[in-house]
Parts: C-alpha cells; sequence; structure tokens
C-alpha cells in the first residue's frame, strides 16, 4: 500500500475495537472463568472436574448430544431427499419452494416453540383430536419430553439442511447419470457408487452445521421446557443468568464444552466444504452451465441466511 | 436436467415437506382468530379480538418499539463501523481475508448461549460495567450481523469491482476518500440495503443474547412474546403472527431486490 493511503487504515480501528470488546475479550474472559477459582483468584481445574463426576451434567452434556445427534440425522436424511426432489422441478417453481423453506428456518426459537405447544401440547388442537377419535397411538406422546424437543428441534434442522444441501446435487451431471445407463447400472447402482459418493463432503459438512445448530439451540428449548428438561444450553443459561444461584464459573467451564462441541462440528464443515468444492470446480468453471454461476452464489447465501434458533 | 413436467413420487414429496413445514404456521395463524377452538379440525366460530387486545396491549406496542429502536441503532453502528472497514479489508489487504473468513464462522462455533456466558463475565464488574443495560446488547447484536454485513458488503463490493473503479477515479484525479464516498457508496447501496434488511430480519428474531444479557430489564418483542405465552394463548397467537408476516414482508422484499440485483448485474 502506498504511503500515502496510510491513513485508510484507520477505518479498521473502530471495527478492530468493537471485535476484540464484544467477540475476542468475552471469548478470553469465558476461557480464564472456567479455570478460575469461584469467588477467590488462583488457577483450577475444580469446575471441570465437579462437572464429570457430576451424573446431572453428565446427564445435561448426553442428552444434548443425543438430541443434536438425532435431529441432525433425521434432518440430514429428510433434507436430502428433498433437495434431491427440489432439483427436479422448474426453475420457477424450485425458487419458490426454496423461499418457502427459507421463511420456515426463520421460524425458530419462541414461536416455533408456541407453535407446537398450540398443535401438539397438552391442550394442542391435535392432542385433543386425536383423544377425541380414539387413536391411542399418540396417547403416549409427550411434546415436553424429549421425543417432543426431538420433533421441534427436526423441524429447523430440514430446511436448513435442504438449503445446504441442495446446491450439491446440481454437481452430479446428467451426462454421468445417462454413462451409468447405458453401462447397465440401475438407478440404485448409480446412487450407491456414483452420486452418494459425490455428495459425500457436502453431507458431513452439512451434518456439522446442523450439530452445532442443535448443541447451541437454547431458544426453542427453553420456551418449551423451561429449565425443567436437563439440556447443556439451558443449564449454562440457568447457571449464569441465574434463576436459583449464579455460579458464572461453572456456567463458563459448561460454557467451553459447548463451544469445543460446536467448534469441532464447524470445522468439520470447513474441511468438508473445502473438499466438496474440488468436486464441483470443474462443473462450475463450466461457462456454458449458467445455473451453475447463481449456484455458487446461492450456496454462500444458505450459508449467510444463518443460523438462529 | 430439468423435466417439463415432474414425476409424481418428487410432488408428492414436496407436498408432504410444504405440509410439514406450514402446518405451524397455520395453526399459529388459525388459533390467533379463533374464538373457540376445540376437538374440531377447524375452529368453531372466529373473532377478531385478540388482534384488537394485542394493538390495546401497552406492553405490546413499547416492546415493539424497543426493539425496532434497538435493531435500527445496532444496524446503524455496524453499517458505520462495518462499510469503511470491510472496504479497506477488501481493497487494500486482502490477506486479511482469511482472518474475515474464519471471523464470519464464528457464529456458528460460538452459539448465542456461550457468547452471553462472556459478555456477562467480562462486562458485569469491572471497569466497563454496563451489564444489564442496552449497550452490551447493542455490542451483542454487532456480533451476531456482522457475518451478514461482511458477506453483504463485500459480495457487492466484489460485483462492482471496486478496485477498478477506484483506480479510474484516482487516475481523472479523485481523492481515495471522495471516491468512496460519490462512487463506491452509490453502487454498492443496493447490496449494502439487502444485508441490512436481512441483520435487521435477524436481530428481530433475536432471543437467547436479548434474554439473557437484558431479559430483566429490556423487553424486545422476543422477550414479550415468551413471557406471554404462558398467559393466554390466542394473544401470543397474534403477536406471532404479526411478528411472522413482518418477517414474511421483509424476505419478500429481500428477494424482489436480490433479484433484481443479480438482472443488473448479468445485463
Amino acid at each position: 500500500m502506498k504511503a500515502r493511503n496510510r491513513w485508510m487504515l484507520l477505518g479498521l480501528v473502530p471495527f478492530a475495537l468493537m471485535v476484540l470488546a464484544f467477540q475476542f475479550a468475552p471469548l478470553l474472559s469465558m476461557l480464564t472463568g472456567s479455570i478460575s477459582k469461584s469467588g477467590a483468584s488462583g488457577f483450577t481445574f475444580a469446575h471441570y472436574d465437579k462437572i464429570f463426576h457430576s451424573a446431572y451434567y453428565l446427564k445435561a452434556i448426553k442428552n444434548s448430544l443425543l438430541i443434536a445427534v438425532y435431529s441432525s440425522l433425521i434432518g440430514i436424511i429428510v433434507g436430502l431427499l428433498c433437495a434431491y426432489s427440489i432439483t427436479r422441478f422448474t426453475p420457477r417453481i424450485r425458487d419458490r419452494l426454496l423461499m418457502l423453506s427459507n421463511m420456515t428456518s426463520n421460524f425458530a426459537g419462541v414461536p416455533l416453540a408456541f407453535a407446537y405447544i398450540i398443535l401438539l401440547g397438552n391442550n394442542g388442537v391435535f392432542t385433543l383430536l386425536f383423544k377425541q377419535w380414539g387413536w391411542d397411538i399418540f396417547s403416549g406422546f409427550n411434546l415436553y419430553s424429549w421425543t417432543g424437543l426431538v420433533l421441534v428441534y427436526v423441524y429447523f434442522q430440514v430446511p436448513l439442511a435442504l438449503l445446504l444441501l441442495y446446491p450439491s446435487f446440481y454437481g452430479i451431471r446428467d451426462q454421468w447419470r445417462e454413462a451409468a445407463a447405458l453401462l447397465g447400472a440401475s438407478r440404485w447402482q448409480f446412487w450407491r457408487t456414483v452420486g452418494l459418493p459425490m455428495l459425500t463432503p457436502a453431507i458431513f459438512g452439512t451434518l456439522g452445521i446442523l450439530f452445532a445448530n442443535a448443541m447451541g439451540a437454547y431458544a426453542t428449548a427453553y420456551a418449551l421446557v423451561g429449565g425443567n428438561y436437563n439440556l447443556l444450553a439451558i443449564r449454562i443459561g440457568s447457571l449464569v443468568a441465574g434463576d436459583v444461584v449464579n455460579q458464572p464459573e461453572l456456567g463458563s467451564a459448561l460454557a467451553v464444552l459447548l463451544a469445543l462441541s460446536t467448534l469441532l462440528a464447524v470445522v468439520l464443515n470447513h474441511k468438508m466444504s473445502k473438499r466438496s468444492q474440488q468436486f464441483t470446480a470443474s462443473y462450475a468453471s463450466n461457462p456454458n452451465l449458467k445455473r451453475s454461476r447463481s449456484r455458487g452464489r446461492r450456496q454462500g447465501d444458505a450459508v449467510q441466511e444463518g443460523v438462529n434458533p | 436436467m430439468i423435466k417439463s413436467r415432474s414425476s409424481w413420487t418428487h410432488r408428492t414429496l414436496m407436498l408432504l415437506l410444504m405440509i410439514y413445514l406450514l402446518l405451524p404456521l397455520l395453526a399459529t395463524f388459525l388459533y390467533g382468530f379463533a374464538k373457540e377452538w376445540q376437538t374440531t379440525v377447524l375452529p368453531e366460530s372466529w373473532t377478531l379480538e385478540w388482534i384488537r387486545e394485542m394493538f390495546k396491549d401497552i406492553r405490546f406496542l413499547e416492546a415493539l418499539w424497543t426493539s425496532l429502536y434497538l435493531c435500527l441503532i445496532s444496524i446503524a453502528l455496524s453499517l458505520a463501523v462495518m462499510l469503511p472497514a470491510v472496504f479497506v479489508i477488501t481493497v487494500y489487504l486482502p490477506k486479511w481475508e482469511t482472518f474475515m473468513k474464519g471471523l464470519v464462522v464464528l457464529p456458528y462455533a460460538v452459539p448465542g448461549v456461550v457468547a452471553a456466558v462472556g459478555l456477562i463475565r467480562t462486562y458485569s464488574s469491572g471497569p466497563i460495567n454496563i451489564a444489564g443495560t442496552a449497550y452490551i446488547l447493542i455490542g451483542a447484536y454487532f456480533v451476531v450481523v456482522l457475518p451478514y454485513m461482511y458477506q453483504g458488503i463485500r459480495n457487492s463490493l466484489l460485483t462492482v469491482s471496486a478496485v477498478e473503479l477506484l483506480n479510474a477515479a484516482e487516475l481523472l484525479g479523485a481523492s481515495r476518500m471522495r471516491a468512496f464516498v460519490t462512487i463506491i457508496l452509490p453502487n454498492i447501496w443496493p447490496g449494502v440495503i439487502i444485508s441490512t434488511l436481512l441483520s435487521f430480519s435477524v436481530l428481530f428474531g433475536e432471543f437467547v443474547l436479548t434474554n439473557m444479557l437484558v431479559g430483566g430489564h429490556i423487553q424486545t418483542i422476543q422477550v414479550y412474546l415468551y413471557q406471554r405465552v404462558g398467559e393466554s394463548g390466542h394473544l401470543a397467537s397474534a403477536i406471532a403472527i404479526s411478528y411472522f408476516l413482518f418477517i414474511l414482508v421483509m424476505s419478500t422484499i429481500l428477494m424482489k431486490l436480490g433479484k433484481k440485483m443479480n438482472r443488473e448485474v448479468e445485463r
């Protein structure tokens, strides 16, 4: 950069200050908090020790992990099927469908929990209807339990999986399918040996995002079950913002553990998206295929759309 | 690639998906207008009472106002800080983009609960004691919208080829500052508006940080909705519906703008 343009760097100062103050300082404070003694100065691993020896917190971690894994797996399977389906429609209909799913992915958190309470809560419309019709299969269902939570989590995972996955289906070219068919492969064989392996990086990458999304989800569970269900995010919330007694250090230690799990998931996503870009790069650089250009942009958008349950 | 008629399997699958995704919305909508709704598929009688009550509720209007001005202040701040910063990084310091990309994915790696823990610890004691005030929330909101702002501004800068524009302007004798204000800003404006609207709808739906950082002191629309869920289901429905209609309008505008921009770029 030329010397006379050095002053342009001043434009970075407010940005650096804000990011330091509200992104890095809190993270650092959380890290130091998790290894400092409660109410005294000094350094200790007692909080981690306490967590790993407490059945209560271990249960919270286990619950969170299980719910994240289940909802991500269901989300990815449904998302994969629907993403394939959506690429089979004309662009006009496809864009409509995508807009609808994008819109519903905004419908998370408190309003979503509320909608499910209306539908399936104790006095929910369907709950009462099923009771009246005498459908006993559903009488064991409880929205405020594990199955209920998984159901609601899946709701916000599916649109996200769909939006993140559908662009990679355009990486599977029709010529390959035709070639495979000419060589005598059945549809199933084509997908098993060509299609799915091509999609694998995208699938694992999306799984990473879905997992992180479910691990960090707080609003939905909080609005649905309050403090009653033992989830990691909920425990952290109540330890820090304090319904009972504030134990910020213990909360910090739990938060560090939660951040570690989501960080790993995001790293997985990053690794996988690099690999999937290598796969599709040759296709995207082909100028004859106009769609591929908007595909790249759309993929960026989907990640950008973000997750805020 | 695209068949003129999609097969029945795909249609059924999409139909099921749409039913699944829209059913909760529809239920909330109906509940907001229902007078009596028990043991029937559709409500037995309708009423506008809940909507009326919602607008009479002073706490709702206050929460709406609080949400609006908090979002507006945060986004104005974000724009003021991000526009020059992203400009400098994209145009002069492309090497930093790796760092920025890391920063952009941080919100995924650091969920709201975790961020709130750190923020509370940092700002509830010590020299800057701003816990429970709007300041801490605005700071937190800044971080929440950072990825959207960065991506939006950066993409627009790249689309209008900011570097070439600047070089041309400099060749013609304009100072860098002048070039930024009179050439770059007007050109990237549509993209900036899109990221602004997107950020706005994200912030409007923010609950975790708001509730944990300032929940007891400041009521945004989400916090208010949370408190109302336990009290009156119908009223909460009406609120949820109006919130959602707002988001709907936003995303429609977003899509229209996005399409318009794409068309202009392709031309």
